[in-house]
């Protein structure tokens, strides 16, 4: 009993000292925070710091803490001597005296995931044997490369926490979806700036409108199937020009910056500037359907009726590729951001891979039972999404090539496009719907949808921004998707704010730094890759040369040895060793392929025997 | 419902004023920066392109002197000062900034043979084929008063070379023998002879201080320690070497010039092989001088060029040139490391600089970034076809080019000698053993005596 209720007494003690202690702290952080940081006024307790929660284990710290406690009391000799120090060394070393340690010792850890997306290729890994014959300075170089790369890599990902914007994101009230949210809702949700990103031209004459975005999301370029061509500062709502072309349009694409533009008319392929004067009219190009802007190369790749392929350099102004398809007509053409191969789609089902290179295609896909009505390849070069006749949206892994998802949309789809987030943009007549990471698990409903006044003839997410440009017959449609556009731009690489001067700049140095068209292969990163067929192929004609292989193992004389040590049966057996420990490895690698090729095998028979159980109902099965 | 839609205040991304810098955001994300490698090779390639377009080295010629150039020296703690001697007896100090002479001097009758400036920069030393030493001031003589050697003495051979102790007041001459003399006595302290007539240049180690090397006509190199009374070591090689020049930084490496028109940079402690022959001279190599790091020298040459190559590398990494040079005979790298001075035989020393397309003068931190950068490409990208061949690209005149090509092919045709003979004798069949090629890819031009065999270190630690 009684020793209950000292404890209940005790307890009501401490409950009061904490009250003491917070109302004292309310004091020292409102309404004189000046004080406490002069440190003059006489404190019993320190005021609670940020990581006080987190440090409930460290008994450095519960041991202060009671001395806080007693201090009311009696002052322990310990806290006595602290004070005498704290004069001694001032308010710097409070520190080191007060016994506390740093909470948080050596740098931040950067988690796994984020450093993960700044690595690039697999990390080489320098055993100690690997360069047995001597070659320490190759070592030390992969070591010290190593190292750098790792450096850099936590670098970067620590340098992450410092970007300035997040991204947008939409989510439903319960029983609701997002997919009926309508965009009128949205843009009064949103600030007034963000709600003049939704709006309507309404432009009826000239029908069916095809649009480009410039690469930083600044400007906007629209083409009316009926001549009218106009392009303009869309955040400011600011005409660049007007012009009619009097003539069809086929399709409009910015060239490198937002002083030139692209039009492929009826016959030939026009450029002009941004005032609308016709800079160039490119005979050698006619009947263009569908264009593509490599903005690293500086080409434009153009698709024409007659079923040519075509590359334009447009600093130097020339013909780089032209190869003739032979598929037909070209209508149906999207850009690999990540290794600039240009994919089009027939109306065979099929889907070709082609780079300037090579005059035939380099990868041949049957995407759809049906015609390809429309591609789009995300930024990462990882997935392609195809929409076919066959109503059919599919989803593939372009680095395997192989078939990930596969979505039946009652109305097919058209006019695909991937925003850089990852969102995708399907429109189906009039009805634009809004897809959210459609090559991870399957996805039943769209995140977005809209309605817009006309059938859609193209659609495009504007970079670096939450909103998709819709193209349509009543003219064009900005509509928000919050989350579509990447809240961080490069300022070096696409800057949306970027001033003339700066943008003069960029011109420069992406004109240096142009790379070359023969560069262009399905893997960029293939120029910093170890060439090793080259390298076998040399080899083998340096065999041929010199009579002999340079690189072979030498074979083994035993030693002489003294004392008699050197009997011919002594050296015979040393020779038999060496051999032996030879033949040893040669025996376990064999083993080795033997049990791997035994497992296959097993494998096989294993999904044999699986399928060997299905009855003969199966087959109607799905 | 809970929205947000990307706004973003332009306050946050443009510049408050026109004179404040502009503002760039930096986003480092891998996926806003497609195609890196290919940019990266193309900005290596660009660089390299530039360093071609910039490699300018010609900085002035020093003109002035009435006879070819014959030896040169430099000044130990003044960067801005040249020596040099030509071949009729006359010595001038240069001022290099102003690209001027700023004394003259008759040291001697006939060929100055070679000079050295005492190691505190005070005084220098000249050798003459009047059979003289003659010790000279650094500062000219003041107003009035004649022009007189601080010091002379009077040999019975000619001398050829001359070189100073790094610390102390000892001096060495070459000619029919090494002597080592006291700066304090007419007399040398010491003389080494093995049985050569003539030694053509003598030179101490720069960090063991007490060794010697030297080059003498009976194609010999022989090493020499200062606190012995008989020579160390001596190698004979094929053809004869005309200098050498210790390794700087590493200074157990020498590297000596020779007549057989390739240079051969050997390590002290195991002379039976050199380290490397550098070849690409189409004449004899009359000079040698180590950059002041050690990882680089310039060799100069009779056929009228100056090379300079990687200590460890057998090919040049650059040829100068110009058309009025003439046989190149003394050649010296600066102490900063930035020029090489070349003296030849038609009057003039020139000033090159040690790294063709670099700029002279203070460079902004940004421009030493970018030339970084570029550097680290240019080192990442250095063996892909394309770079290589622009950076290994170099004109050269006519007949340089010309007697290169044939010397190529008769190294060819000495290379396929044996597998032809192989092919075309009875034992067809065998292929050349890999040890046996070996063998043959020693220069057999070398034979080498170890009459003493001592452990060199043992004396050095002491």
């Amino acid at each position: 009993m009684m020793t209950s209720a000292v404890g209940v007494v005790f307890v009501g003690r401490e409950e009061k000292k904490k009250k003491k202690t917070t109302s004292k702290m309310a004091d020292a952080m409102g309404s004189k925070p000046a004080e406490t940081h002069v440190g003059k006024e006489k404190r019993k307790s320190a005021t609670k710091r940020y990581w006080q929660n987190t440090e409930l284990n460290d008994p450095v710290k519960t041991e202060d803490r009671n001395h806080e406690k007693d201090s009311e009391n009696h002052e322990t000799s310990e806290n006595k001597t602290e004070r005498k120090k704290k004069r001694k060394h001032g308010p710097q070393g409070k520190k080191f005296i007060s016994g506390k340690k740093d909470p948080f010792p050596g740098p931040a850890p950067v988690p796994e995931e984020k450093i993960r997306k700044f690595q690039r290729g697999q990390t080489s890994i320098v055993a100690n044997d690997m360069f047995s014959d001597g070659s320490e300075i190759l070592k030390s170089t992969l070591k010290d490369a190593e190292e750098t790369s790792k450096l850099a890599t936590e670098k970067a990902a620590r340098f992450d926490l410092l970007l300035s914007e997040d991204a947008g994101f939409l989510e439903a009230d319960e029983g609701e979806e997002t997919c009926t949210i309508a965009q009128d809702d949205i843009a009064d949700a949103v600030d007034i700036t963000s709600g003049t990103k939704y709006f309507n031209l309404s432009l009826t004459q000239f029908g069916p409108y095809r649009l480009d975005y410039t690469r930083n999301g600044r400007h906007l370029l629209l083409g009316g199937r009926r001549g009218h061509v106009s392009c303009f500062d869309w955040h400011s709502k600011q005409l660049m020009c007007e012009i009619n072309v009097m003539e069809t349009v086929n399709d409009v694409k910015w060239l490198h910056s937002e002083a030139m533009f692209a039009v492929a008319q009826k016959k030939w392929l026009y450029i002009y500037d941004n005032t609308g004067i016709e800079l160039h009219c490119i005979r050698r190009f006619n009947d263009v359907l569908r264009m593509q802007f490599l903005p690293y190369h500086f080409l434009l790749a153009t698709a024409s009726a007659t079923g040519f392929l075509q590359y334009l350099d447009v600093s130097v102004g020339k013909q780089v590729a032209a190869t003739c398809t032979k598929a037909g007509r070209l209508d149906v053409m999207a850009q690999n951001p990540y290794n600039a191969i240009i994919h089009l789609g027939h109306p065979t089902g099929v889907v070709t891979l082609w780079s300037p290179n090579q005059r035939e295609p380099l990868v041949k896909m049957l995407c759809h039972r049906g015609g390809v009505r429309s591609i789009a390849v995300d930024k990462t070069g990882t997935y392609m999404v195809t929409s076919g006749l066959d109503r059919k949206l599919k989803v593939f892994d372009i680095r395997a090539f192989r078939p990930l998802q596969s979505y039946f949309l009652p109305a097919g789809a058209s006019c695909l496009s991937l925003s850089q987030r990852g969102l995708l943009s399907a429109c189906t007549g009039d009805i634009v719907q809004v897809y959210k990471d459609v090559w991870g698990t399957p996805v039943k409903k769209p995140y977005m949808a809209h309605r817009v006044r006309g059938a859609v003839w193209g659609a495009q997410f504007c970079p670096f921004e939450d909103v998709l440009g819709i193209g349509h017959g009543e003219g064009f449609t900005s509509m928000i998707v919050p989350g579509a556009g990447e809240p961080n731009f490069d300022g070096l690489d696409s800057n949306p704010y970027r001033s003339v001067k700066q943008r003069q700049e960029w011109e420069v140095k992406a004109l240096l730094e142009k790379i070359q068209p023969e560069l262009i292969s399905l893997d960029p990163d293939q120029l910093c890759k170890v060439d090793r067929a080259t390298w076998e192929q040399r080899h083998q004609e340096r065999v041929k040369q010199l009579g002999y292989d340079p690189l072979a193992k030498e074979k083994f004389t035993p030693r002489h040895k003294g004392k008699g040590r050197s009997s011919s049966g002594n050296i015979e057996k040393r020779k038999r060793q060496v051999a032996h420990e030879d033949q040893r490895e040669l025996i376990r690698q064999t083993v080795e392929e033997k049990l791997a090729k035994e497992k296959e095998i097993k494998e096989k028979e294993k999904k044999k025997a699986q399928q060997g159980q299905r009855s003969a109902l199966d087959r109607f099965k799905k | 419902m809970k929205v947000k839609v990307l706004c973003r205040n332009p306050d946050d991304y443009v510049r408050e004023t026109t004179r404040d810098i502009q503002r760039v955001p930096r986003n480092y994300d891998p996926t806003l920066h497609p195609f890196e490698v290919p940019r990266e090779y193309t900005r290596a390639m660009n660089a390299t392109k530039l360093e071609r377009v910039f490699a300018k080295p010609f900085v002035a010629a020093l003109d002035g002197h009435r006879d070819a150039v014959n030896c040169m020296a430099k000044h130990p703690t003044s960067l801005s000062t040249l020596l040099s001697g030509s071949c009729d007896g006359e010595v001038k100090v240069w001022n290099l900034p102003t690209k001027k002479c700023v004394r003259t001097l008759q040291a001697h009758e006939g060929f100055v043979r070679g000079m050295c400036a005492r190691f505190c920069g005070t005084s220098f030393f000249t050798v003459g084929d009047d059979k003289t030493i003659k010790q000279w001031k650094m500062e000219a003589p003041g107003y009035g008063e004649e022009e007189e050697p601080l010091n002379m003495i009077l040999g019975k051979t000619v001398y050829t070379g001359i070189d100073h102790h790094q610390k102390e007041g000892v001096f060495a001459t070459c000619g029919q023998q090494v002597d080592i003399w006291d700066e304090q006595r007419s007399s040398p302290i010491r003389s080494f002879t093995w049985g050569v007539d003539s030694v053509s240049c003598v030179r101490f180690n720069p960090v063991e201080t007490e060794l010697l090397a030297s080059c003498a006509s009976d194609r010999s190199i022989i090493l020499y320690d200062m606190r012995e009374a008989t020579p160390l070591q001596k190698v004979i090689m094929n053809m004869r070497s005309n200098t050498l020049c210790w390794n700087p930084m590493e200074a157990y490496i020498f590297t000596c010039a020779n007549e057989d028109y390739h240079l051969y940079t050997y390590d002290m402690r195991q002379l039976s092989m050199p380290i490397v022959m550098h070849s690409d001279h189409v004449s004899a190599v009359l000079d040698v001088d180590y950059s002041p790091t050690g990882k680089e020298f310039v060799s100069a040459s009779f056929d009228k060029t100056i090379r300079i190559f990687p200590e460890k590398k057998s090919h040049s990494r650059s040829v100068y040139h110009t058309k009025r040079m003439q046989h190149v005979i003394c050649v010296k790298w600066s102490l900063d490391n930035k020029y090489i001075m070349t003296g030849s035989d038609e009057m003039n020393i020139r000033l090159w600089k040690a790294n063709a397309s670099e700029k002279l003068g203070l460079l902004t931190t940004r421009e030493k970034q970018a030339q970084n950068y570029s550097q680290k490409l240019k080192q990442k990208f250095q063996h892909h076809p394309q770079i290589r061949r622009i950076t290994r690209h170099r004109h050269l005149p006519r007949e340089i080019y010309s007697q290169r090509k044939e010397l190529h092919v008769m190294k060819e045709a000495r290379r396929r000698k044996p597998e032809v003979q192989l092919m075309c004798s009875e034992r067809s069949g065998t292929a050349l053993s890999p040890s046996k090629k070996k063998l043959s890819n020693v220069p057999s031009l070398l034979v080498s005596f170890f009459l003493k065999c001592k452990v060199l270190l043992a004396h050095h630690r002491s």
